[in-house]
């Protein structure tokens, strides 16, 4: 142990006070000299053809600059591929103002540019546009028969596997049976801070957008492909975010209509979309889910069939794992998974947290309950009975799976052998119906590939930088305690810069992924850094780490000191000044170990357990405690991770209680677009939370042996949240959200 | 959002007059509603009549022995009142079941009264709306209606008002002050807000130019036996799914007077008086209350996503009866935080 020991300690952010004096700039606040403002104008029907645009009488308006549209659009790429961003699914990007087909309500057809940001907003309201509507198709409902197979998924999607074993068969011969239809609506992520961007004119055709976005370099990817920008051209920033969730992982509208208006008015323009324009782009999508299971006599699973249809757009083919890991969570002969798509009048859907599995694992969670009660077992030793050893999806044994730490730690800390298994069956002292239910889940544990550069100066400081993202999650803290215990520095003598595209490359900040990639090359790149001290303390008159290799050495402390000698050591900045440079600058990159990895199935688990307490009369249910016991290989950071996780129950309480985005088929409208109707909690929804981190060793994943935790701790939350409501009333709810109607 | 102007008015004679010279005017209180109205261009008045600097912000004695709210008394200052957390603990529990402290900061006792429907298609202009626009139609009906009216609704609009504080006033008989062109006038607060029929688009019966100065409440103030129930989808920080107002006399066992009143279900706060004799002289029992809650629902309709609220309805004021009869108020929401 060290003083320079900061992995798994529970640093505070190190971006905490710019946060909360208001120091942190976030994508639309960044001021810059003759700045004008767009306002979005949004289609009111879903679909059909623009026909006429009244621009003229807005443009009389004193202070209105421009109105953009598809009439003025200049011409730019014209392949689809140039619209496609690193997390495009499949199929024909929307393009903005492309052209004058509406193809979803509240599509972006018109930005209004004016001097201030009142003007382009009184302007937009009073732009006459009419349209010729077509008849729109929105229900999932009315597709139930018209699902396809996508062909070709986004990255990261992998279709189905085949069946295995004959789980027909299996199924009609099983001792118990069950089968349901679980359905969810359509969500939104709806982040705090609304989707902005700023961007900067530089002169000859240069910008920097101050972008709102997940990936910086994804984004300038973006910009440079359809606007023939090169990329020293395009500068993407994005230093904070007020929460992604996902909805920032593609490219928004708004930063290609601020370029396309900076671009063409050679003139710096900002342009941030409302609340209700918050519900015009990428959600959680409407999902209808078919489960069949079954068991053996003793307990054991004999059949497990799973299908999930869900929409997607018009245009793209929006894909998310969601019955893949029903056949990998529990070891079952006799697996038959399906996954389909229709194809409806809307934007197309979006990663939303733990895509896929945050839906996938209520449905089944809720099933393996039902199928638990029907077998007459406890829904917690039904799992534990039909515990996976092996991934049979892949046939792979896991790199590491602690899931049965996380049931049994879980199970103690929440007291579920105090559990009365009938359902309605306890009270508490008011009344109330008390339910108490569990469930779990597993999301991947991916690596992607990253670069990092430091800088160590010779006063000691030491600055990293890469394009990573920040979400609010803790990057910036993570990857500073990193740095900082590879080069054995305080942590007050390390800077870690992110958002920029003047970085070094890394991928979007998603899939819960960051930590392990960016982690990995900010570590690589500081033991590259080590490496080149050593050289010099090497060099040092009379230096005690003569002959001493990599391995020989540690850095701990602010020096370099001999492992089997620790009285051996050099001071670390002692070392640059003896050296005669000023800095030592490197870069270096992460990928994962394909080799390595390639026998092993890899994964984070989580097990859930919740308590709720429902009123017999009147139907209201409150979520009263929640143990969520994660195993994600080693936790950075004990109270970021912390954090994370408590948010990720906060968003399972909300997505089983009250999120739903309601649509008005008459329409093909969302109604309920703004924070008064679409429901997330308050504080006095939000009780006990209770977090375990179980210790899982991995040193397959990375070499930090992360395994990421932005997801995981949103699996089976809804689940156990539906199962303590059926426990405490007897009463099965099928569909989310748990609204008090579906309990009278 | 359009441009408008704005003048502060110090007088009420002078407010009302800048009121009545400026078409297409509006007042404007803690503007927490009307903001939100403007900025999504579902109002857009030209010139704002600023009420802030009015001297209309105590809350004092009447000379019958009731308590006038002026109009300009913040929801929070009223709900923190020592006199009507004594003498009328519903009205303060109502207050503090709406909103959020913040809100509560900003609103008006007067402005709460104004307060318009949250319904999806009044709020949004891409969808038809009789009240917003008269004539083009009600789209709730056949829509997404879960948070629509089961009484008193009419083919025109099935909207329904969102105020908790309203509820709570129109049980308690509160009166409403005015003053407009052609002097001060009082109304009964249950003639204050309207049923839709053909004219959703007049949510109360004010004239045009009339301002609200102050509620008075009566003496009677139910401090005993009350209950403010509110059922809702998350537990702060929603409008009402349904509201319930209960206030008892008793005598013993015996009800000797009544009042119930209910949110969420109609254009206006529900009161009904014909319910509230059914309880009067009856004793106090859940036969009682659900005789009661019967009469209520009687002429109840519901839609497609809010048939519930009959049922739901019934429920709700059985349990804010029996809450009221025992003074235990809300108990049986131990999660309703209402006391910081």
């Amino acid at each position: 142990m060290s003083n320079t020991t900061y992995i798994g300690k529970p640093t505070s952010r190190v971006d905490g006070p710019a946060k909360v004096t208001g120091a942190a700039k976030y994508s639309a606040e960044f001021n810059v000299p003759n700045m004008a403002y767009g306002w979005v104008v949004s289609s009111p029907i879903a679909k059909g053809t623009i026909t006429k645009i009244y621009a003229d009488e807005v443009l009389a308006l004193p202070g209105v600059v421009q109105v953009f549209s598809h009439e003025n659009v200049p011409s730019l790429a014209w392949f689809d591929r140039n619209y496609k961003d690193d997390v495009a699914p499949g199929g024909s990007p929307f393009r903005p103002l492309h052209d004058n087909k509406v193809k979803f309500s509240q599509q972006p057809v018109a930005l209004v540019i004016a001097e201030t940001l009142e003007l382009a907003r009184y302007a937009s309201s009073v732009l006459r546009i009419e349209y010729e509507e077509e008849k729109h198709e929105t229900s999932i409902e009315d597709k139930r028969d018209d699902g396809f197979e996508p062909g070709r998924g986004k990255t990261g999607w992998m279709p189905p596997p085949p069946p295995r074993g004959n789980p027909d068969k299996a199924w009609e011969n099983a001792t118990h049976r069950v089968e349901a239809e679980y359905v969810h609506g359509a969500q939104h992520h709806n982040p705090m801070e609304m989707f902005g961007t700023t961007v900067e004119w530089r002169g000859e055709g240069k910008i920097t957008a101050y972008d709102k976005t997940q990936g910086v370099v994804n984004v300038q990817q973006y910009l440079t492909k359809i606007f023939g920008l090169s990329k020293d051209d395009a500068r993407v920033v994005n230093l904070f975010m007020g929460g992604g969730f996902g909805s920032g992982l593609r490219p928004q509208y708004q930063v290609f209509l601020a370029t396309l208006a900076a671009l063409e008015l050679k003139r710096s323009v900002r342009v941030t979309l409302t609340r209700q324009q918050m519900f015009s782009f990428g959600h959680r999508p409407h999902t209808l889910q078919y489960l069949k299971l079954g068991t053996n006599p003793d307990g054991t699973l004999a059949a497990l069939q799973h299908h999930a249809l869900h929409e997607t757009s018009q245009f793209e083919d929006y894909t998310e794992n969601v019955v893949n890991w029903s056949g990998m969570l529990y070891q079952c002969e006799n697996v038959k998974l399906g996954y389909q798509l229709a194809k409806l009048d809307v934007f197309t859907p979006l990663d939303m947290r733990a895509p896929g599995a945050a839906t996938g694992s209520f449905a089944l969670e809720v099933a393996m309950d039902e199928m638990a009660y029907a077998a007459g077992l406890d829904p917690l030793d039904f799992r534990i009975r039909n515990y996976a050893e092996k991934d049979q999806n892949m046939d792979k044994p896991f790199s590491s799976k602690k899931l049965r730490d996380c049931y049994h730690q879980g199970a103690a800390k929440f007291g579920w052998d105090q559990r009365n298994h009938e359902p309605r069956s306890m009270q508490d002292e008011n009344g109330m119906l008390v339910g108490w239910g569990m469930a779990g889940g597993v999301w991947d544990a991916s690596m992607q590939k990253a670069a990092a550069k430091a800088t160590l100066t010779a006063d000691g400081k030491l600055l990293v930088t890469s394009a990573a993202g920040e979400n609010g999650t803790g990057t910036y803290t993570i990857m500073t305690q990193i740095a900082a215990q590879t080069l054995g520095l305080p942590i007050e003598a390390v800077t870690f810069k992110l958002g920029d595209t003047d970085f070094p490359e890394a991928p979007v900040q998603g899939g819960s992924w960051t930590a392990a990639s960016v982690g990995t090359a900010v570590k690589n790149v500081c033991e590259a850094v080590g490496e080149k001290l050593l050289k010099f303390a090497k060099k040092m008159d009379g230096s005690p780490l003569d002959g001493a290799s990599m391995d020989d050495v540690e850095f701990v402390n602010g020096q370099i000191r001999l492992r089997k000698d620790p009285n051996q050591a050099v001071v670390i900045r002692d070392v640059l000044q003896a050296s005669g440079e000023s800095k030592i600058e490197t870069d270096s990159s992460a990928m994962p170990n394909y080799l390595k990895q390639m026998p092993y199935s890899m994964h984070s688990h989580n097990a859930v357990f919740a308590e709720v307490k429902v009123d017999p009369d009147l139907g209201t249910v409150h979520v009263t405690r929640v143990v969520n016991a994660v195993a994600a290989g080693r936790i950075l950071n004990t109270k970021t991770a912390r954090s994370q996780v408590l948010g990720s129950v906060v968003w399972g309480i909300s997505m089983a209680m009250m999120e739903e985005t309601v649509m008005d088929h008459k329409f093909g409208r969302y109604m309920n677009h703004n924070y008064a109707e679409y429901h997330v909690p308050v504080n006095a929804d939000i009780h006990d939370i209770d977090v375990i981190f179980v210790e899982e060793e991995d040193d397959i994943v990375n070499p930090l042996g992360v395994k990421g935790i932005g997801e995981v701790g949103l699996l089976g939350v809804a689940a156990a949240i539906t199962n303590a409501v059926y426990h405490a009333t007897g009463k099965r709810v099928r569909e989310l959200p748990l609204y008090l109607d579906k309990l009278l | 959002m359009n441009s408008f102007t704005y003048s502060r008015a110090t007088a009420v004679e002078d407010a009302v007059r800048e009121k009545s010279t400026h078409p297409d005017s509006a007042y404007i209180g803690g503007g927490t509603n009307l903001l939100d109205l403007m900025k999504e261009n579902v109002e857009r008045p030209v010139h704002l009549v600023g009420l802030n600097k009015l001297p209309l912000t105590t809350i004092e004695p009447t000379p019958d022995g009731g308590l006038r709210l002026g109009a300009l008394a913040t929801n929070a200052d009223t709900a923190w009142n020592e006199e009507v957390k004594s003498r009328y603990p519903l009205l303060s529990q109502a207050i503090l079941a709406g909103a959020s402290p913040q809100l509560r900061n900003m609103a008006t006792d007067g402005g709460n009264l104004m307060q318009r429907t949250r319904c999806y298609y009044f709020y949004d202009t891409a969808t038809p709306c009789n009240k917003r626009e008269p004539g083009s139609g009600c789209s709730a009906i056949g829509g997404y209606n879960r948070i629509h009216a089961i009484l008193g609704a009419s083919e025109q609009c099935i909207a329904t008002h969102p105020s908790d504080m309203c509820i709570a006033l129109a049980a308690l008989e509160a009166t409403v002050r005015v003053s407009g062109p052609n002097g001060d006038r009082t109304i009964a607060f249950e003639d204050f807000h309207r049923l839709p029929g053909n004219t959703p688009e007049r949510d109360n019966n004010l004239e045009p130019g009339e301002l609200i100065t102050g509620l008075d409440l009566p003496a009677k103030g139910f401090e005993k036996n009350f209950t403010y129930l509110k059922l809702r989808d998350r537990t702060s920080y929603a409008f009402a799914v349904i509201s319930v107002a209960a206030a008892l006399e008793l005598e013993g066992d015996t009800i000797t007077d009544a009042r119930l009143a209910l949110g969420g279900v109609a254009h206006k706060p529900w009161r009904d008086k014909e319910a509230e004799n059914l309880l009067k002289g009856q004793p106090a029992t859940a036969d009682t209350f659900r005789r009661a809650a019967a009469k209520v629902v009687e002429g109840a309709h519901g839609y497609e996503h809010n048939t519930f609220k009959i049922e739901l309805a019934k429920r709700a004021i059985v349990r804010a009866l029996k809450q009221a009869a025992e003074g235990t108020q809300q108990a049986s929401d131990v999660f309703l935080n209402s006391n910081p």
